[in-house]
């Protein structure tokens, strides 16, 4: 049961990641816009992107499956193995999103990657 | 949509040297809210008297209680602001960068709740910090679309 969360989570937040970046850099938000009495008028400008709701849904689903494996595991289990979606996210930014990712940014996910198998195992 | 190209228009103007400060600032934020997050939902999940697997109504109590509603409300700050940081950077970038909460997350797991952590779960915590790290010494934006806003 414990695995079957880990990956829900990580196959929902994947999804997530890649479609709420592909959809933020479309529409880029300014620092002003991040003041308290602009925020109802950027929460109606990410209520009204698909792939933001989208990206939500996933979300969703990450989040109650993460409240499940919070009841049956440790916190400082439960946190860090989910970070396994940062290798492939960052796989996938390179071939989706067609970001650049130097040696130095590809050796900082394998460390990471090499973390995150250290805390699971 | 339009309100979406009106920020993006602004950002421009916005100078760099500026923004990159409060990219460091939204990433704390982030980092923040995300380790307080999730140690309050924890913290609430721990002491829930029901079970989740009994019943549905079970889901909702739990959801109620005050340490989840605090674990929730911050975990919805880190959303917003989370997505602020994926507008202005690479999401290759924000996601080793916000690894940072694992290390604070491993801290409050053994000190709040007494879990055990071995040798091997710090070795990964550094290796995660590690990462992080070198990630950190890269460009934030790689993409023309971010570059726009003046990374």
């Amino acid at each position: 049961m414990k695995w079957i969360m880990v990956g829900i989570i990580v196959g929902s937040t994947v999804f997530a990641d890649l479609l709420q970046s592909f959809e933020m850099k479309r529409n880029v938000v300014a620092v002003e816009d991040l003041r308290p009495g602009r925020i109802p008028r950027l929460l109606r400008s990410f209520a009204q992107r698909g792939p933001l709701i989208l990206a939500v849904c996933f979300m969703a689903i990450s989040f109650f499956a993460f409240m499940k494996l919070l009841s049956i595991a440790d916190l400082s289990f439960a946190v860090p193995v989910t970070a396994a979606s940062v290798v492939l996210e960052t796989v996938l930014a390179r071939l989706a999103l067609k970001e650049q990712v130097n040696p130095m940014r590809w050796a900082g996910a394998f460390c990471v990657a090499c973390g995150v198998a250290l805390l699971a195992v | 949509m339009a309100a979406g190209r009106m920020v993006a228009e602004r950002s421009e103007t916005v100078p760099p040297r500026r923004l990159d400060f409060k990219t460091k600032l939204l990433t704390a934020v982030v980092v923040l809210a995300n380790v307080f997050g999730n140690f309050s939902l924890s913290w609430g999940m721990k002491h829930q008297a029901a079970k989740l697997a009994d019943s549905p109504l079970a889901y909702i109590q739990t959801i109620l209680s005050p340490w989840v509603l605090l674990g929730t409300s911050l975990l919805i700050v880190w959303f917003l602001a989370r997505m602020t940081l994926l507008s202005w950077a690479d999401l290759s970038y924000v996601l080793p960068m916000t690894s940072l909460g694992y290390v604070f997350t491993a801290f409050l797991g053994k000190y709040f709740f007494g879990e055990q952590i071995t040798l091997q779960r710090w070795l990964g915590t550094l290796a995660i910090m590690v990462g992080m790290i070198l990630v950190g010494l890269t460009t934030p934006n790689t993409t023309a679309r971010a570059g726009e806003a003046g990374q």
